[in-house]
């Protein structure tokens, strides 16, 4: 592998090019994270006034909470349906402009507007469509015999969620995969297609294979997306409800942090998914990474 | 350290500008809309009345977020005078000893013009401490009670002039006005939490928990999964099921209000202070009633309790400020002043001098309907189950009870079921708050 080397006259001129970027690691992410590693120690009352270290006490606590673990699963279920769902419909559009639209611009540009919605409004947006009371696709469906309640049903709700955080991620996956299948030489899918193969075989030997780079990007892009971007979507549509049928980790250490005031339970959550992070990064990186072929 | 520096760098600040010039006083407050717009202009009136102090109002969103900033402001030292916090704030307020100033001790402090017995004491009482003093100043408080459509009434066949008093005749008439078609559905309820737990058990003198509703110490426990508590889950439980019942969602219960403007709902619970959506967004004739109750359960009706927010002053500010912060206070409850924000609002007057004004005026004859809520809690002297609660971490316990229900709703557990794990979770909650301010 080769890589560019810049040669510095100035001993000091890198470092300060890089100050202001290494500034704002540190004022915004380095300093808070280090704060809350720091709080996740500690038992503080809602003030400050009171503060006692208590060791790995807010981490057990944790642990025994069965709504902890129960938002675990939420998180992976989430994370796991809306990456699916999100990469499986762009890959088919994206297929779809490629193969019959190539010169349709317009088609594209229709795709990405959802990336611009912000996530608090798609998530109202999708919260009043399917509102079980004066949402249209809630009418539609109980025409269909199926009652559609999400505020007490923990399936419904969601579904609602994956769909309103996977519908905003379509543009974002669709973009990357529309690049991806244009940078494949049109001569590998002709000569696989003079030696026999269908559309189908082309797609699943050839074209797949040669996204694979592609689709390893947007995985790790969607599931951070689904695990930290998607706060705005259950904020607006489920707050986390019914019964924390849909209240993810990072939405929880919101909850308990800043509506129940419960810094040090909060900190420890934070800390705990600062961690998964990591592992899910390095995991990716590390394993997947290597069954990607180039 | 840094408050210090802050402290510090504001008294400079404070010293520069001049002995002559006004004091500043900062109001935190969570009235967005109409409302905020009317409670600019009270300030208004107060600033223009003086030239002493100049009270400035922020809106810092809702009372979740209004409370939280002000918070994260003391912890950063740059607190308001004032902030507004809703009633399940109060625990919290009151456990931060160090935090808040009492306002019963800042009025002694200040010699302020200021008689505790003037309040109303359904309201007051929420607020004071087991020695009967006032913490914080009531400001916008209000209490649920039942609307209803006059129209669907009399298209059911039912009286219109009288609204179901007990919860077997709001049974019976829902039925009556799903059978007749009148209306889809017989009655909705904005805050199950508060109305239909909360106010429930204080409507029937039944004790929401011990310490009498943890107004007596930081450690009591939650005692609302009783008898009648459970009955009454189980049978909104069996009345959704029927289709009687629509439930309006979580916290404030959003669904709830436009089903009834709607008319798909006859009947709607909720604050008297909805009073103003509700005559905006409806086209028909609206009725209003109390709550209703079990007529088998000794002691019911007793009384209702209140919600809203109440005013809390912080400490760490000049002493200049607090002189103001007293004198705005008087200002604020005064008749004039009050009788005017609880005729705009729907909220509750908080002094009897201001009821009494509202009667004069002959307001509550032009405005049917809007004495039923000061009626209701004023109907029986409010007891130790029904002066309010006060437990810690009980914006979390809400959401505990709202989870609870739709876990009763959808089946998963019986009304029992349901009330007993809410006790548990909350108790663990309460227990929690104990240790983190001991």
């Amino acid at each position: 592998m080769q890589t560019k080397r810049t040669i510095f006259r100035n001993r000091w001129l890198p470092y300060a090019l890089l100050a202001p970027q290494l500034a704002i690691t540190i004022i915004f992410f380095l300093w808070p994270a280090a704060q809350a590693v720091r709080q996740s120690f500690l038992r503080q009352d809602a003030f400050g006034l009171k503060t006692s270290f208590v060791g790995l006490e807010n981490y057990l606590a944790l642990l025994k909470d069965p709504s902890y673990l129960q938002s675990f699963q939420v998180t992976a279920v989430f994370a796991v349906s809306v990456a699916a769902l999100s990469m499986g419909l762009s890959l088919a559009l994206a297929v779809a402009v490629d193969r019959v639209l190539r010169a349709n611009q317009l088609y594209t540009t229709m795709l990405v507007w959802p990336y611009a919605v912000a996530p608090v409004a798609a998530g109202v947006l999708w919260w009043f469509m399917f509102n079980p009371s004066i949402g249209i696709l809630s009418y539609a469906l109980r025409q269909m015999g199926y009652d559609w309640n999400h505020n007490l049903d923990g399936t419904d709700a969601m579904i609602l969620v994956v769909v309103a955080a996977a519908w905003k991620q379509i543009s974002y996956n669709f973009l990357f995969f529309v690049a991806g299948l244009q940078s494949i030489p049109q001569s590998l899918r002709e000569a696989a297609a003079i030696d026999g193969a269908g559309p189908a075989k082309r797609f699943f030997t050839v074209i797949f294979p040669l996204l694979s780079p592609t689709t390893f990007f947007l995985l790790v892009i969607n599931v951070t997306y689904t695990m930290f971007d998607t706060f705005g979507v259950i904020d607006a549509a489920t707050e986390g409800g019914p019964s924390q049928a849909t209240n993810i980790l990072v939405y929880k250490v919101y909850r308990d942090g800043f509506v129940g005031l419960n810094l040090g339970s909060s900190a420890a959550q934070s800390v705990v998914l600062m961690l998964i992070v990591m592992a899910l990064t390095f995991v990716q990186f590390r394993w997947i990474e290597r069954r990607v072929q180039y | 350290m840094h408050r210090s520096i802050l402290a510090g760098a504001s008294l400079a600040a404070l010293c520069a500008s001049g002995a002559a010039a006004q004091t500043e006083i900062t109001w935190w407050h969570a009235m967005g809309g109409e409302l905020g717009t009317k409670l600019e202009e009270i300030v208004q009136g107060y600033n223009d009345s003086q030239d002493a102090f100049a009270v400035t109002p922020v809106y810092k969103g809702n009372y979740t977020e209004t409370m939280t900033a002000a918070i994260a402001a003391f912890r950063a030292g740059e607190q308001p005078d004032i902030v507004q916090v809703f009633e399940v704030g109060t625990g919290t307020m009151m456990a931060a000893e160090g935090a808040i100033y009492p306002v019963y001790q800042l009025m002694e402090d200040t010699g302020a013009d200021f008689d505790p017995a003037a309040f109303l004491p359904a309201v007051v009482g929420y607020y004071t401490d087991t020695d009967g003093n006032m913490l914080s100043m009531p400001f916008n408080s209000s209490t649920p009670i039942l609307y209803y459509n006059r129209d669907v009434f009399e298209e059911a066949g039912l009286d219109p002039e009288q609204p179901p008093e007990t919860w077997e005749e709001l049974e019976t008439a829902s039925r009556q006005i799903m059978e007749s078609g009148a209306a889809d559905c017989g009655f909705t309820s904005g805050w199950i939490s508060w109305i239909q737990l909360e106010n429930l058990s204080a409507w029937h003198n039944l004790q929401i928990g011990t310490l009498e509703n943890g107004f007596g110490g930081i450690d009591p426990e939650l005692t609302f999964n009783g008898e009648t508590q459970a009955r009454h889950w189980e049978n909104l439980a069996s009345w959704q099921e029927e289709g009687l019942f629509r439930y309006g969602g979580v916290g404030g219960g959003e669904d709830a209000a436009p089903a009834f403007y709607s008319g798909s709902c006859a009947m709607y619970m909720n604050s008297s202070a909805s009073r103003a959506g509700v005559m905006a967004n409806t086209d028909f004739e609206v009725g209003f009633g109390m709550l209703p109750y079990y007529d088998d359960v000794e002691g019911a009706p007793q009384n209702s309790i209140i919600g809203g927010a109440t005013l809390w002053v912080l400490q760490g500010q000049p002493e200049e400020d607090y002189a103001g912060v007293a004198d705005f206070f008087s200002y604020l409850s005064s008749p004039e002043v009050q009788a005017d924000w609880h005729q705009f609002s729907g909220y509750l007057p908080i002094t009897q001098a201001a009821y009494e004004l509202g009667q004069e005026q002959g307001y509550y004859e032009a405005n049917p309907g809007s004495e039923v809520a000061i009626q209701q809690i004023t109907l029986n002297a409010p007891t130790e189950n029904s002066k309010g609660l006060r437990f810690g971490n009980y914006v979390q316990i809400r959401d505990v009870i709202d989870e609870e229900f739709q876990n009763l709703l959808s089946g998963s557990k019986t009304a029992q079921e349901a009330l007993d794990s809410t006790v548990e979770r909350g108790n663990a909650l309460i227990a929690d708050f104990a240790r983190s301010n001991n």
